[in-house]
């Protein structure tokens, strides 16, 4: 039996995350890795696929149904190709976690949600309660719907395939959905989840100005900037900044944790960053069981002052 | 229009996560428990649509163990009107779950079905969109604002890169993301009223629905401890730190 990875791309590109459901769809050990490529005007992601190394096959499904996502046009669509392969794999990005359940109940199996590990072809580990516990669990079903969490595995970026692309027919349009708009957050900075190092804000920043002083450290290090639920709530940036059980997860190779308290819903996303560094005034603060390196300091004294030392390092 | 929202009994999100010494599983024996946060929002979301008139009666549902019940009385004295309890000693997965949804929604003909988007103990973020799959609805998900016109729902959803707002035709099945709505507290008052408000009891027989698990979960455990660090004294201490022992900047 064969893989079929379902691919999130930008209709040029496959996603990092993309990448990282890839490397898991290896370990697998299935000869043949397909990957589906659905979207509208979607032909150049599907072109990245097939230069994937390991890619023997990419299926492209081009329509004006596929165009946003819509889980109720590319649903089916998964839940119809899956019954030719034994495991089909999504990343557990939004996209992911919208479409695939609704795919895995129209076949009648239990998807795998977020695995964090695979064990063997049908045994896999996932995080359960906020990353508190880890559990292995076994499947019999037939297709194994699964979504991966990319942090936990590579994004091999490698290339040098040439799979053929086979064009397969976009279904119609259910009419159950219709897009309406988005609002996506404009920023030059490295995307969250796959930055190499992320500076994110908590309540203590006090404002959305403050953050201002965020960015700037991440300039100097080429950084993403994340926040906690409770600097999202408080208006101080957009949702999608936000790291933790609810929000993104990440595991950069540094993790600044500035004015954030360490709440377990946020700890859920960022523990397994490699080197951990936070800064806060409460010595309380269970951030400070996590951190590496943890400095007791006014951020707005600290901050700034961090911004110098690098620039002192870099230059 | 009747809207149906399903609520989960888990472990309080406040309090520490014991995995038990054999590994079988999370230590639950004398845990305080609680409704869902996430359910909690969508309670809180269809009393606020019954408050505004654009719903007619709202039927909170919970499957799990017999004390479920308890979580559906704070559903009911946040405001619902009444109760379906699907009493099983089963560990219910996702799939079981919107089935017996499923089997809920044919009895109850709602227009409309308002729940979380994830429990907070399986994480799975599965049954809103299982269940939609399976009635053949709409689904709008990790949403954040909703407005009903007639025969739809405009959704505003929080997905990876911002908000992405949809029109849904109705009935639809809509999970609620943390941003939608402040729950409000149950008062006094609204608690007492809530003991005489009905629950209906359906056991998963009655309702038709194998919830035979699919996943054997063959071990729980905790995850690697992260050792401890250090506190270093100053900024300055802090950047050598990064750059010249761990090498990250």
């Amino acid at each position: 039996m064969s893989v079929l990875v379902i691919a999130e791309h930008d209709n040029s590109r496959l996603f990092t995350g993309a990448l990282s459901t890839i490397a898991a769809a290896k370990k697998l050990g299935d000869e043949d890795l397909h990957i589906l490529v659905t979207g509208s005007g979607c032909r150049a992601a599907a072109e990245h696929a097939a230069k994937v190394a390991g890619c023997t096959k990419v299926l492209l499904a081009d329509g004006d149904s596929l165009g946003h996502g819509l889980a109720e046009n590319v649903a089916p669509l998964v839940a119809e190709l899956a019954k030719n392969y034994s495991h089909v794999l999504a990343p557990a990005s939004t996209f992911g976690k919208n479409m695939m359940p609704r795919a895995a109940a129209l076949l009648d199996v239990q998807q795998i949600s977020d695995i964090s590990g695979v064990e063997s072809p049908d045994t896999f580990k996932r995080p359960i309660y906020a990353g508190n516990a880890f559990a292995t669990v076994t499947t019999s079903d037939n297709p194994k719907l699964i979504t991966v969490r990319a942090t936990a595995f590579d994004d091999d970026p490698a290339e040098g395939g040439s799979a053929a692309i086979e064009e397969i027919e976009a279904p119609a349009d259910q009419g159950l959905a219709s897009f309406v708009g988005q609002e996506l957050t404009q920023s030059d900075r490295p995307e969250l989840t796959s930055a190499k190092v992320i500076i994110s804000g908590g309540r203590g920043l006090g404002s959305g100005e403050n953050f201002q002083m965020l960015e700037r450290v991440a300039d100097k290090l080429g950084a993403a900037v994340g926040a906690s639920r409770a600097a999202v709530d408080a208006g101080f940036v957009p949702n999608d900044y936000q790291v933790g059980q609810t929000g993104k997860v990440v595991a950069p190779d540094l993790y600044i944790a500035v004015g954030i308290s360490g709440a377990i819903q946020h700890l859920a996303g960022m523990k397994d960053s490699k080197v951990i560094a936070a800064i806060n005034k409460d010595e309380e603060a269970p951030i400070f069981q996590v951190a590496d390196y943890g400095l007791v300091a006014d951020l707005f004294q600290a901050v700034p002052e961090l911004e110098k030392e690098i620039d002192a390092i870099k230059g | 229009m009747k809207v149906l929202v399903p609520v989960k009994r888990v472990l309080d999100p406040y309090v520490k996560v014991r995995v038990k010494q054999d590994k079988s599983g999370v230590d639950l024996s004398n845990a305080k428990m609680a409704m869902n946060p996430f359910c909690e929002i969508a309670v809180e979301q269809a009393v606020r649509l019954k408050e505004q008139g654009v719903a007619s009666e709202v039927v909170v549902v919970s499957a799990g163990p017999q004390q479920s019940q308890e979580t559906l009385r704070t559903g009911l004295a946040m405001g619902a009107d009444r109760g379906v309890l699907i009493p099983t000693d089963v560990a219910l997965e996702p799939l079981a779950i919107a089935k017996l949804l499923k089997a809920v929604v044919d009895k109850e003909d709602p227009g409309l079905v308002l729940m979380g988007k994830q429990a907070v103990d399986g994480d799975n973020n599965q049954t809103g969109q299982m269940l939609a799959a399976l009635l053949g609805w709409a689904q709008g998900t990790f949403i954040s604002k909703v407005e009903l016109q007639d025969g739809a729902a405009q959704v505003t959803r929080e997905i990876d890169g911002g908000l992405e707002t949809l029109q849904v035709k109705l009935p639809a099945v809509l999970t609620v993301d943390l941003r939608l709505c402040e729950p409000r507290y149950a008062s006094l008052p609204n608690i007492m009223k809530a003991k005489k408000k009905p629950i209906d009891t359906h056991s998963p027989e009655d309702l038709g629905v194998d919830v035979t698990p699919r996943l054997q979960v063959s071990r729980v455990e905790e995850p690697p401890a992260r050792q401890a660090g250090i506190k270093v004294e100053s900024v300055q201490e802090l950047v050598k730190k990064l750059h010249e022992e761990a090498k990250v900047i």
